[in-house]
C-alpha cells in the first residue's frame, strides 16, 4: 500500500455566457470561463498567483439578477448563471474605467488598453489636458486629511518622475493605477517582505516604503516579486527602463527562453528576456510548481556574470 | 538513503505538512523560494521548528527556535528520540514492520535524558521535548537539513541521527512525511545522480554491484572496475603526499572553497599539471597550466540539472556566448577523442548525451526531454514514457505484503561527537560560516551583480561577546585560528550567543575565512567541518584601527 493525495473529483456547473451554453469546474471564476470560451476579457489588476483584489473593475460583467456589474475575475461561477460580457451596461462601464484610469495613469506601456480604448470607444482625453506633474517627492509629502479644490480646467494625474533610489529596479509611480498586486505579493501572499503598502488617502493614494524611505532603506529585499506581477510597467528592472527610456527599446530583437537559475539547488525556473544577445529581465514561470512565479535577489538579478564586458574570452575582455 | 541518494519528498508536500523541522538550516536567506513553500504551509497553520545555533532570519519565523551548541546535532537528535520512547509516540507498526536495528537503537539513546541534552546541546529540555513530541504526534511531518547538519568532520552521522527519527515516527515513505536534504547548488543533485561521485555510476547506480557493472559496461563497450575513485577532500590529501599529480577542475574554485585555504594552495601549487575548465578566470584558474573556457552552462547551454526535490529540468541557451568558450560536453568529448577513445561516433550534444543516459539509468528513462518540456519537469524515478512515480521516495515501506516491503531500513547508533577543534582559553571563540541572502559561495558568480544588500565581509559577533571584548560596530579586528589569521570590521548580530561568531565564504578576495576554517573531514561523504572552527578575536592596536 501506499498512501497518495485523493484528489476530490470537481463537479460542473452549467451556465450561459452571451446566450452561450457553458460547463464550467466547481470553484472557478467566470473570468475563467470566459477566456475558456475566447471571450476577450480585459483585466488589469487580476494575477493569476493572486487572490483578486477587485480593484481595477475593467473586468466587469452583467449578472442577470444582480444589482450591480460583478468583477468576473473574483465571482465564482454558479449552476444557471446568465452572463452578459457586451452589453451596453457592461460598454459603458469598461468605457469610463478606462477613461479615469487613463486619464490620471501614464498607461502607454500597459499590454491591451490600446485595443480596449478602441472597443469600448474609451476617450482619455475628455476631462481636458493633463495637469502638470507633481514633483519629485510631492505626492508622497501630500498630507492626509488636507483637500484642495481641484481645477476644473485641467484632469488631475499621478505623474512624477520616477524613482531610481537602487540599481535593480526604478518605481515609475506615474504609471501605478494602485491595483495592489504587489503590496500583495511582497506581503503575505508570497514574499512576506511587507516592505510595502498603500499610503495616503483619496486620490493622494500611493504605493510606499514604511516613512517613504528609499529603497536601500527599506525591508526590500529585492526578490522582484512585484516587478513579476506589475500589470503596468510602473515597476521596471532598472536594464529595461534605460533601454526603453533610451529609445534602444526593440521587441522584434527580443526573445523569451526559459531555464535553470544558476545559485542554489531549489531548481528555480528563470525566462530570460534577451535583446541583442542582452539579458534585460528576468522573470520565471507563473504556472511552474517551483517558483508560482516568484525568485529570489539571485534568480532575479544575479545574471550580470555572464553579461559583457564581464566575461573573459582567452585573448582578453571579450562580446 | 536507504538506496536512493536525494530527498524524498516533493516542495508541495512541504506546503501540506503539519509540522516542519529545518536543522541546520536558513533557508530564508540560502534556499528563499523554498522556504515560500514553508510559509505557505506557515499560513495553513503548520507548526515551524528551526534548529540552529544562530537565531537566523529563518528562525524568526519559527514557533519555536532550538539553537543547540555548534556539533551537537547528534546529542539533540538522541534526546528527541529517547524522549519520544519514554512517551511511548514511536510508530510501532511502522518500526517492527518496514525497519531493522531498533532494539539497539533504542537501546543507545537510553542515556540521553532531557537533562544531559540539555547540559550538553544548551537547549532548554523543556523545547527538546516540545520539538519531539510535536514531531512525533504530527500526522505529516517534514525533517529538512543544509549544510549545518553536512558541513561536519561526522557529517554522515549527523544526517543518520536525523533519519533515526524518521524511522522512529514513520514520516517517511508517505504524503507530505519526508527526509529532506536542501542542495546548496543548482545542480548538485543532478551531478550526484549522473555519478559524478566516485562510488556510483549513473543513475545513482552502486559501483561495486556486479550486475549493475556488467549492464553498464556492456551499453559502453568497456570493463568498469568496481573500485571507487577519490572524492574531493582525498584528493586534496592524495595531492598532499604526492600520490596526485595532475588535477582536471570543472567549473569548481577549490582555491577559495576548500577549509584551511593556505594548505589547499600549497597542494595546488605543487601539482604536476593542473586543467581549470570555467566560464571566469577564477583564482584556480590563475593557477593552471591550461584553461579552457566554458560556456555558462545555465544559459549558454542546452542540458538538464536536478534541484533537491530530485526534479530534472531543462536548461536552454538563451545567449550567445563569448568568443572561444565552448559547451562543456563538446570540450569533453574533444577530450575523449584526443585520448583515443571517442564517446560518440555523431556531433556531440547536450541531447544525444541525455538520451544514452536514459538507456543507461533506469530511473531516467522515461524522461525525454519532450516529456521534460511538457510536465515542467520530472521527478525521479521515472522508469517508462507512460508513468509517472508519487512525488514521494520510499512508499514500499507502507506496502502490506512483506515481499512487497523490500530490505528493511536500518536504524544506525550514532554517538555524539564534538567538533574536532574544542574551544580552549587560547582560542575560546566558535567560528560557524554560512550563505548571505544576495551572495554565493566565493563569489565568481553573484560578485557581478549590484546588490544593494551587500556588505563587505565582517565578523558578526553577539552582543554579549561585543560588550566583554569592548569591541565595536565597524571596528577592525584580527580573527585568529590555529592555521592563520585575517582582519575583518566587526558587525554585532544579536542572533549570536555569546562565544558564537559567524563568517561567509563570499569575498575570498577581499577577506578569506578559510584561512581560519578547518580541514577535518568527514571519512565517508568528504565534507569538511567549515561549521566549527576555533578562533579568537583580538584588538588591533588604536592607531591601527582608527
Amino acid at each position: 500500500m501506499t498512501t497518495q493525495p485523493v484528489e476530490v473529483a470537481r463537479r460542473t456547473v452549467a451556465l450561459t455566457v452571451d446566450g452561450q451554453l457553458h460547463h464550467a469546474a466547481e470553484g472557478g471564476t467566470l473570468l475563467d470561463v470566459c477566456r475558456a470560451a475566447g471571450v476577450d476579457t480585459p483585466t488589469l489588476c487580476y494575477g493569476d498567483t493572486l487572490t483578486p483584489r477587485n480593484a481595477c473593475r475593467v473586468c466587469v460583467v452583467e449578472l442577470e439578477g444582480t444589482r450591480t456589474l460583478v468583477p468576473a475575475c473574483s465571482r465564482k461561477v454558479e449552476e444557471g448563471q446568465v452572463v452578459h460580457t457586451d452589453s451596453e451596461r457592461v460598454r459603458h462601464s469598461r468605457k469610463l474605467v478606462l477613461e479615469l484610469l487613463g486619464s490620471s495613469v501614464d498607461l502607454s506601456v500597459t499590454d491591451g488598453v490600446a485595443a480596449w480604448n478602441e472597443r469600448y470607444g474609451a476617450d482619455p482625453a475628455r476631462f481636458g489636458p493633463a495637469a502638470a506633474p507633481a514633483a519629485a517627492g510631492e505626492r508622497d509629502a501630500a498630507v492626509t486629511g488636507e483637500h484642495h479644490l481641484p481645477d476644473p480646467a485641467v484632469a488631475a494625474t499621478v505623474a512624477q518622475p520616477p524613482k531610481e533610489d537602487n540599481p535593480l529596479y526604478v518605481r515609475d509611480y506615474g504609471k501605478c493605477i494602485l491595483c495592489y498586486k504587489c503590496v500583495d505579493a511582497c506581503g503575505e501572499q508570497w514574499q512576506n517582505t511587507f516592505a510595502i503598502t498603500a499610503a495616503g488617502r483619496g486620490f493622494s493614494v500611493r504605493i510606499a516604503t514604511e516613512f517613504d524611505v528609499s529603497l536601500p532603506d527599506s525591508a526590500c529585499v529585492y526578490g522582484g516579486t512585484c516587478l513579476a506581477v506589475c500589470p503596468t510597467g510602473a515597476l521596471l528592472p532598472t536594464a529595461e527602463f534605460d533601454l526603453r527610456r533610451t529609445g534602444a527599446w526593440a521587441p522584434e530583437r527580443q526573445h523569451a527562453t526559459t531555464t535553470v537559475c544558476p545559485y542554489c539547488g531549489v531548481g528555480c525556473n528563470l525566462t530570460l528576456h534577451v535583446q541583442d544577445n542582452e539579458i534585460f529581465k528576468v522573470s520565471s514561470p507563473s504556472d511552474h510548481s517551483v517558483t508560482h512565479g516568484n525568485l529570489c535577489i539571485k534568480g532575479r538579478f544575479g545574471y550580470v556574470h555572464v553579461q559583457p564586458p564581464k566575461r573573459r574570452g582567452p585573448d582578453g575582455p571579450d562580446r | 538513503m536507504f538506496g536512493a541518494g536525494g530527498g524524498t519528498s516533493s516542495y508541495k508536500e512541504v506546503e501540506d505538512a503539519d509540522v516542519i523541522v529545518l536543522w541546520g538550516s536558513n533557508a530564508r536567506n540560502a534556499h528563499p523560494i523554498f522556504f515560500h513553500h514553508v510559509l505557505a504551509a506557515v499560513h495553513r497553520g503548520a507548526r515551524l521548528f528551526v534548529v540552529d545555533p544562530r537565531r537566523t532570519e529563518t528562525a524568526q519565523w519559527a514557533d519555536l527556535w532550538l539553537g543547540p551548541d555548534v556539533g551537537s546535532d547528534i546529542a539533540l537528535a538522541n534526546t528527541m528520540a529517547r524522549h519520544i520512547l519514554h512517551l511511548g509516540l514511536q510508530h510501532r507498526a511502522f518500526i517492527e514492520r518496514a525497519t531493522a536495528g531498533f532494539d539497539t537503537f533504542a537501546a543507545s539513546v537510553e542515556e540521553w535524558t532531557l537533562e544531559r541534552g540539555e547540559a550538553v546541546t544548551g537547549v532548554p529540555g523543556w523545547a527538546i521535548a516540545e520539538l519531539a513530541e510535536a514531531y512525533a504526534r504530527a500526522d505529516r511531518a517534514q525533517l529538512c537539513w543544509t549544510l549545518g547538519i553536512t558541513e561536519h568532520h561526522n557529517a554522515t552521522d549527523n544526517v543518520l541521527a536525523l533519519i533515526n527519527l524518521a524511522l522512529l515516527c514513520g514520516h517517511v515513505g508517505r504524503y507530505g512525511s519526508g527526509l529532506n536534504p536542501l542542495r546548496g547548488q543548482n545542480n548538485v543533485q543532478g551531478g550526484g545522480d549522473m555519478g559524478a561521485i566516485p562510488n556510483r555510476l549513473p543513475g545513482f547506480q552502486d559501483l561495486r554491484d556486479p550486475e549493475v557493472l556488467a549492464r553498464v559496461g556492456a551499453l559502453w563497450g568497456a570493463s568498469l572496475r568496481p573500485e571507487p575513485g577519490l572524492h574531493l577532500t582525498a584528493m586534496f590529501e592524495a595531492m598532499g603526499d604526492g600520490r596526485l599529480g595532475a588535477l582536471y577542475v570543472v567549473g569548481e574554485n577549490p582555491a577559495q572553497s576548500e577549509a584551511d585555504s593556505t594548505h589547499a594552495l600549497e597542494r595546488l601549487a605543487a601539482l604536476d599539471h593542473l586543467v581549470v575548465q570555467d566560464i571566469m578566470l577564477t583564482r584556480t584558474a590563475q593557477l593552471a597550466d591550461v584553461v579552457l573556457p566554458a560556456t555558462a552552462a545555465w544559459c549558454e547551454a542546452e542540458g538538464t540539472v536536478t534541484n533537491s526535490e530530485r526534479r530534472v529540468q531543462r536548461v536552454r541557451k538563451a545567449v550567445e556566448p563569448p568568443t572561444g568558450a565552448r559547451d562543456d560536453v563538446a570540450i569533453l568529448c574533444e577530450l575523449a577523442a584526443a585520448l583515443g577513445r571517442p564517446l560518440f561516433s555523431g556531433v556531440p550534444s547536450a541531447a544525444a548525451v541525455w538520451e544514452e543516459l536514459r538507456t543507461v539509468s533506469p530511473i531516467h528513462a522515461g524522461m525525454s526531454y519532450e516529456r521534460l518540456e511538457e510536465l515542467g519537469g520530472i521527478q525521479w524515478p521515472c522508469f517508462d514514457e507512460h508513468s509517472l512515480e508519487p512525488s514521494f521516495l520510499h512508499g514500499r515501506l507502507w506496502a502490506l505484503e512483506e515481499a512487497e516491503r523490500g530490505p528493511r531500513a536500518p536504524f544506525s547508533v550514532v554517538l555524539d561527537e564534538p567538533p574536532v577543534e574544542a574551544l580552549d582559553d587560547e582560542f575560546p571563540l566558535r567560528l560557524t560560516t554560512g550563505r548571505r541572502l544576495d551572495s554565493y559561495n566565493t563569489g565568481v558568480q553573484s560578485g557581478a551583480f549590484a546588490s544593494p544588500l551587500r556588505r563587505a565581509e565582517t565578523i558578526d559577533v553577539g552582543p554579549q561577546d561585543a560588550s566583554r571584548l569592548g569591541l565595536r560596530e565597524g571596528e577592525v579586528v584580527r580573527v585568529r585560528s590555529r592555521r592563520g589569521a585575517i582582519e575583518a570590521p566587526v558587525r554585532i548580530d544579536a542572533g549570536l550567543r555569546a562565544g558564537l561568531v559567524f563568517m561567509t565564504p563570499h569575498f575570498p578576495d577581499d577577506i578569506d575565512v578559510n584561512v581560519l576554517t578547518i580541514e577535518a573531514t568527514d571519512p565517508r561523504s568528504g565534507t569538511a567541518e567549515f561549521k566549527a572552527a576555533a578562533v579568537r578575536i583580538e584588538k588591533l592596536a588604536a592607531a591601527a584601527t582608527g
